[in-house]
């Protein structure tokens, strides 16, 4: 215990005297969690619209109106050619245009039918298909407002109708930043739980201390164990800042409790500093380090269901997930911050995520040598 | 008892172990001696003393440090030798002060309770105490070092090459250091490249390509050399070099400092090179019989 003392007390020492990375552990968090949330957003919203009147009557007018008050649409062209439309497309100054031919509302009133002309920008596929489907909503919309106002209004309805809205549980608003703040949130503590721990370990050898202290009776445990505890000690201060700035920022209180998310952690830190380990037991020096902590991140970002529904990637996708800790986090974190989920909800990530700590700590510890 | 034993060990690298670093290594150190080991780079010094210190596991054969297997009793050993590396290998980022005591605490041990055996040393860069150990110059780092290495009272000390690239006079005083722990009953293994050095020890082991070459005291290995040397001088030095390798009674002659030393066959060459010098006369050749240094030695012993 005394020699874990003293390896921790060199280890803080270290840490507290490296200017950058009390910087990277201050800052990281708090410029990510500001930034990127606003940025990563799902919502297609501010596209450009190119309107080709030809009819300049009551409905088309009406039609515009509605299309742009959605919310969704700017109305950024509006002129008498589809020729000249297509060419703010080829510009870049409209995503989409839309033509209402000559006779719209001639051919609406008295053949109870007209035709719309859409055509999108299909580079950017998101923007095109989203705003396709807003587009199309709309005008389906426009069009039942156009009936009602024709029907004779009967004093009992003849015609039964079911409409189906949709609410969304957890986050009634679809606020994406409900959605990504705790996501981030668990990608920062990944990057200060394995990278930091790896590039800490690997430093040692490069530099050559570990040499000196290799030849020390310093057990092999105590070395792992003074390199684990203050970058497990160091996540919290993380994750305390990060979700300080979810309540300040975002107002985000988790529905669940603090405690739940806190004792995952705890977990979860063990996993990755594990793995931390582990990479640094394979890498010489403080650049294969590197990369490889950023090959196993981009893996554990892109398949972590942070930015993509992990339900929506095909099968065998999906079973890489199952082996990839920050899924689990990222999915827990969700569901203690958006629907309160208790200890008991999240058993069996805890037990997973408690076999990755044993696995890749028990593999890290048997494959670190103090000989070669 | 001896402090170290050697005994047929053998060391190779690579996939095939096509890399011979040690090559049927056997010598014993005994306690309290100041032992060195001289050869060129790449020579197997390293080797031989990760191998001692437990660092490194040999393919064959079998060494102890102070009466414990070297693979055995690994524990043992890491608690009694010190080790100080070629390369500077303290935190660079803690203070004099806080590594010395950081290896202190981790042998269980305090500052206050060794202070006796570094304090010769110690003084030198307690005025430096705050200083960070990156922040040293050369030889402060070696001090340092020697103090981390010493700071648990060792029974064996282990330092690989621990003047390469440090000055003159750091050297010396390094070296001056040495011959004082010696005298506290501290058995040493240094390893350098420097001949020079070679007779500033007990006993000297000549190794090359991971082989021993010869095992003496400085004065024995001297006395081995049998031939007789003299030393060359004429203001022509390189078509001189080349005369001197052409003479049939000539065994080898390399350039020494401002003389080229002339190994001969035999007595009797002496007076064959005397003869030859003389011819010289007008082109100012000089020579003289000298008597031969541990480098003479080691160029022989490596040539034949």
């Amino acid at each position: 215990m005394r020699t874990i003392r003293f390896l921790l007390q060199k280890e803080f020492r270290q840490i507290f005297r490296d200017p950058a990375i009390i910087r990277l552990i201050l800052i990281m968090p708090v410029i990510q969690l500001m930034v990127l949330p606003w940025a990563a957003d799902y919502e297609v919203k501010n596209i450009k619209l190119a309107v080709v009147n030809q009819d300049h009557s009551e409905y088309a007018r009406q039609l515009v109106n509605k299309i742009t008050a959605s919310g969704y649409f700017n109305l950024a062209a509006y002129s008498g050619s589809y020729n000249e439309a297509l060419h703010q497309i080829e510009e870049d100054k409209a995503d989409v245009v839309l033509q209402i031919p000559a006779g719209f509302e001639k051919n609406l009133v008295k053949e109870n039918e007209a035709t719309l002309f859409m055509s999108l920008n299909a580079i950017n596929g998101v923007k095109a298909s989203l705003g396709g489907a807003y587009l199309g909503s709309i005008i389906q919309d426009y069009n039942r407002l156009v009936r009602t106002e024709w029907i004779q209004m009967p004093r009992f309805s003849p015609e039964t109708q079911i409409a189906i809205t949709s609410s969304n549980w957890f986050n009634p608003l679809m606020n994406y930043k409900y959605f990504m703040v705790p996501g981030i949130l668990v990608i920062l503590l990944t990057m200060v739980g394995a990278n930091l721990t790896a590039i800490n370990i690997v430093k040692e050898k490069e530099i050559g201390t570990i040499e000196q202290i290799n030849v020390t009776p310093v057990r092999k445990f105590h070395f792992i164990l003074g390199k684990l505890i203050p970058f497990w000690l160091l996540g919290f201060v993380v994750l305390t800042i990060g979700l300080t700035i979810a309540r300040l920022f975002y107002g985000i209180v988790p529905v669940g409790s603090f405690f739940t998310i806190y004792v995952f952690s705890a977990v979860y830190l063990l996993a990755v500093l594990g793995l931390g380990l582990l990479v640094s037991t394979y890498s010489s020096n403080q650049q294969q380090a590197m990369l490889l902590s950023f090959f196993l991140m981009m893996i554990f970002i892109l398949l972590g269901g942070l930015y993509t529904s992990i339900d929506s990637m095909p099968e065998w996708a999906q079973w890489i997930t199952r082996f990839n800790p920050v899924s689990y986090f990222i999915e827990v974190m969700r569901m203690v911050v958006l629907k309160g989920s208790s200890l008991a909800d999240i058993r069996i990530h805890l037990l997973i995520m408690l076999g990755f700590a044993v696995f890749f700590n028990g593999w890290a510890v048997l494959s670190y040598r103090k000989r070669t | 008892m001896p402090a170290v034993t050697v005994e047929h060990i053998i060391k190779t690298y690579g996939k095939k172990k096509e890399v011979l670093a040690l090559n049927d290594l056997s010598f014993d150190v005994a306690p309290g001696e100041l032992f060195g080991i001289i050869g060129p780079d790449g020579a197997g010094k390293t080797s031989l003393f990760r191998i001692l210190t437990t660092l490194l596991l040999a393919d064959s054969g079998k060494a102890t440090v102070d009466g414990f297997d070297v693979v055995q009793s690994y524990k043992e050993i890491r608690k009694r030798v010190g080790y100080m590396p070629g390369r500077f290998s303290l935190y660079t980022d803690l203070s004099v002060e806080e590594n010395l005591n950081f290896f202190a605490t981790i042998f269980n041990t305090s500052i206050k309770e060794n202070y006796d055996l570094v304090k010769e040393i110690y003084v030198q860069i307690e005025p430096f105490k705050d200083r960070k150990a990156g922040k040293l110059s050369g030889g402060m780092k070696q001090k340092l070092a020697l103090c981390c290495a010493l700071i648990h009272r060792p029974s064996v000390l282990f330092l690989d090459e621990p003047t390469t690239g440090v000055d003159a006079v750091s050297r010396k005083e390094f070296w001056e250091m040495l011959k004082g722990l010696r005298q506290q009953g501290i058995t040493i293994l240094v390893s350098t490249p420097y001949m020079d050095e070679a007779r500033l020890c007990d006993r000297v082991a000549l190794i090359q390509n991971g082989a021993i070459l010869s095992i003496n005291t400085p004065a024995g290995v001297v006395d081995e050399f049998s031939y007789p040397l003299w030393a060359v001088q004429s203001p022509a030095m390189l078509p001189l070099l080349n005369e001197l390798k052409a003479l049939p009674f000539v065994k080898d002659a390399y350039p020494f400092g401002a003389y080229h030393h002339v190994v001969l066959n035999n007595a009797a060459a002496e007076n064959q090179l005397h003869q030859w010098v003389q011819q010289f006369a007008v082109t100012n050749v000089q020579a003289k019989k000298i008597t031969a240094d541990i480098e003479d030695c080691f160029i022989a012993l490596m040539k034949n």
